[in-house]
């Protein structure tokens, strides 16, 4: 009989997590623990050597990390993946074992402004350069590829701009030349998208956000697809015997898990943002309800977009779920829906005041709507069950000059709302208030 | 083929003893890892490469037909062309399960073992799939197909 396939639902309740070997326990244990014994001198050895798999040292692996780990990859389609103490810990997991001094990346200019930092300022001190391009168009990602690139760089949906990706077509032109794609999937999490699906080589999460789902707990997550020809020539790191892994050549010893082998025994290892099993644990029991919370985020959203669409107190709003994103179709044909996400601007009522005072005037009045909210949350995390608001220019992306807010998507006058899980009269209620106040 | 989880949990509990054909004594090749993870997993490993006398503390033969006792599986770590004569050697000398080792496929060899009645997967190591199925490749955070409300037994 062959095994069944089974549904994504199932997956977030059951993946990586079967009943406790020694207790019997039906849900998953925390392994509050640092170290694991060995059972003989040999045993070490063999675990030290990767010629046996088990746990050596929480920094790691962890039996309760490890269930969070394997269900992502799950979720994602993925061959394995490794958890890392934050979103920005699991990006910079990954771009540190792929990338050395010399390296180039391409990446998408609408990014979370934290990315950005990292791969123009904290990256380059390290010698590694990045071309930030237009995140709609695959021409200027093949247009921006040197012989040095070793990597594209992408999130599905922006975070704050809400720009789609279209991961088929940028994972074509990083395919041409021998690159791996790796994405950011964090916004529409896997209920509403799997890269790899689509051609993505690396999927990274912030699993704080709507994977954990309820703005406790810090998480991230690398997962590799399990497809990529590590041996093309570009990738010596994966191919030649490690320097920082005595001698092992991760690509040949662990095949089509061996870039998450060699995140965990090079860079976690070393760098140590590795994940408590605490936080693994916390995170995990949002995701078993990942599907449910999704399906809801979107269902708010877009009714919340709906309104501010048709309210003139509003001067524009962007929600790639409404029809008129100029990316809706793209959205529709690669996602199964739209996530919790968008963004919009106060209208101003300067009118014939001169684009200076329309634009601070703007800016003045979201500043002040977010002041006016009587229970949606002034912060910047997002995915949680709340409503949370925030104006990105000045706190998210404010590291950036106004030249790399533009091209993150940041207007001035933006506000972000993640649209949460409460009743949709009373989101509603909240904003039409806010409204009220900023425009009296 | 044998290629579902529930097969191939039966293949490796029914097996006990192993003949690797192919296997090498340098300890950095893949034959040498996946024998030495079965061997200490309680499998008896028996080695067949004529290169050899003596291969992880056991004997080595030259050919699966001078193993003076039963074997249960053929694990083959040789190339593709070199499958059906080790097949046909496999079903000779009575074993239950032809077992081809990761990017080996053998469509021919496949065909003898199963018309013999025995057992056959292909293009699968017996490393990953021992640690997949009965704990370990979990703890490395793959992927494992594994969905079950019963203890790992």
């Amino acid at each position: 009989m062959p095994d069944r396939r089974f549904h994504p639902e199932t997956l977030a309740i059951h993946a990586g997590q079967i009943p406790d070997a020694a207790t019997g326990a039906r849900a998953l244990p925390i392994y509050q623990t640092t170290s694991f014994v060995f059972d003989s001198a040999d045993h070490a050895a063999s675990l030290f050597n990767l010629q046996t798999f088990g746990n050596v040292y929480a920094r790691l692996s962890n039996p309760t990390v490890a269930a969070l780990e394997e269900r992502v990859a799950a979720l994602e389609g993925g061959r394995a993946a490794v958890a890392a103490a934050s979103g920005m810990a699991a990006e910079a997991l990954a771009l540190m074992t792929l990338l050395q001094a010399g390296d180039h990346v391409v990446a998408a200019g609408a990014l979370y402004g934290g990315t950005v930092t990292m791969l123009a300022v904290n990256l380059r001190k390290f010698g590694v350069e990045t071309s930030f391009v237009d995140a709609t168009d695959p021409a200027a990602f093949a247009a921006a590829i040197r012989p040095n690139t070793r990597a594209v760089y992408a999130e599905t949906l922006g975070n704050p701009s809400l720009v789609v990706l279209d991961i088929a077509a940028v994972a074509e032109v990083a395919h041409a030349h021998g690159l791996p794609l790796v994405v950011d999937n964090t916004v529409p999490s896997p209920a509403l998208c799997n890269p790899i699906a689509h051609g993505a080589d690396i999927v990274v999460h912030s699993a704080t956000k709507y994977l954990a789902g309820h703005g406790t707990t810090l998480g991230g997550v690398v997962v590799e697809s399990g497809r990529f020809p590590w041996d093309n020539g570009k990738f010596p790191g994966m191919t030649e015997p490690s320097p920082g892994y005595h001698g092992v050549k991760f690509f040949e010893t662990f095949g089509d898990f061996g870039f998450t082998m060699r995140c965990r025994m090079e860079t976690l290892r070393v760098y140590g943002a590795a994940l408590s099993p605490m936080s693994a644990w916390q995170i995990l029991q949002g995701v078993e309800t990942l599907h449910l919370r999704m399906e809801r985020h979107g269902a708010n959203a877009l009714a919340v977009a709906r309104f501010l669409r048709d309210d003139p107190r509003v001067a524009w709003v962007s929600y790639p779920g409404l029809p008129e994103h100029p990316q809706h179709a793209l959205l529709q044909r690669q996602m199964r829906g739209a996530s919790g996400l968008l963004a919009f601007g106060v209208a101003t009522g300067a009118a014939g005041a001169g684009p200076d005072a329309a634009a601070a005037q703007a800016l003045a009045r979201g500043v002040k709507f977010i002041e006016a909210a009587q229970f949606m949350s002034h912060l910047v995390n997002i995915g949680d069950t709340r409503t949370l608001i925030s104006h990105p220019a000045s706190t998210t992306h404010r590291q950036l000059d106004p030249q790399q807010q533009l091209a993150a998507g940041v207007r001035p006058d933006m506000v972000r709302i993640s649209v949460g899980l409460e009743h949709i009269d009373d989101i509603l209620w909240d904003i039409d208030q806010a409204l009220a106040a900023a425009v009296g | 083929m044998s290629d579902d989880i529930a097969s191939l949990r039966r293949i490796l509990k029914g097996s006990h003893t192993i003949a690797v054909v192919g296997l090498s004594a340098e300890w950095h090749r893949p034959s040498y890892f996946a024998a030495k993870y079965m061997q200490a997993r309680g499998y008896r490993i028996v080695p067949v490469n004529p290169r050899y006398a003596e291969v992880l503390g056991e004997r080595c033969y030259a050919a699966l037909e001078d193993i003076p006792y039963p074997v249960d599986m053929v694990d083959v770590f040789r190339r593709e062309a070199d499958l059906p004569p080790i097949a046909r050697a496999a079903v000779a000398i009575g074993a239950r399960c032809l077992w081809q080792q990761l990017g080996v496929r053998s469509a021919e060899a496949d065909a003898i073992a199963r018309a013999a009645g025995l057992d056959s997967v292909m293009d699968r190591c017996v490393k990953i799939e021992h640690a997949r199925l009965f704990g370990g490749l979990h703890w490395a955070g793959v992927n494992t197909g594994v969905i079950s409300a019963r203890r790992p037994v």
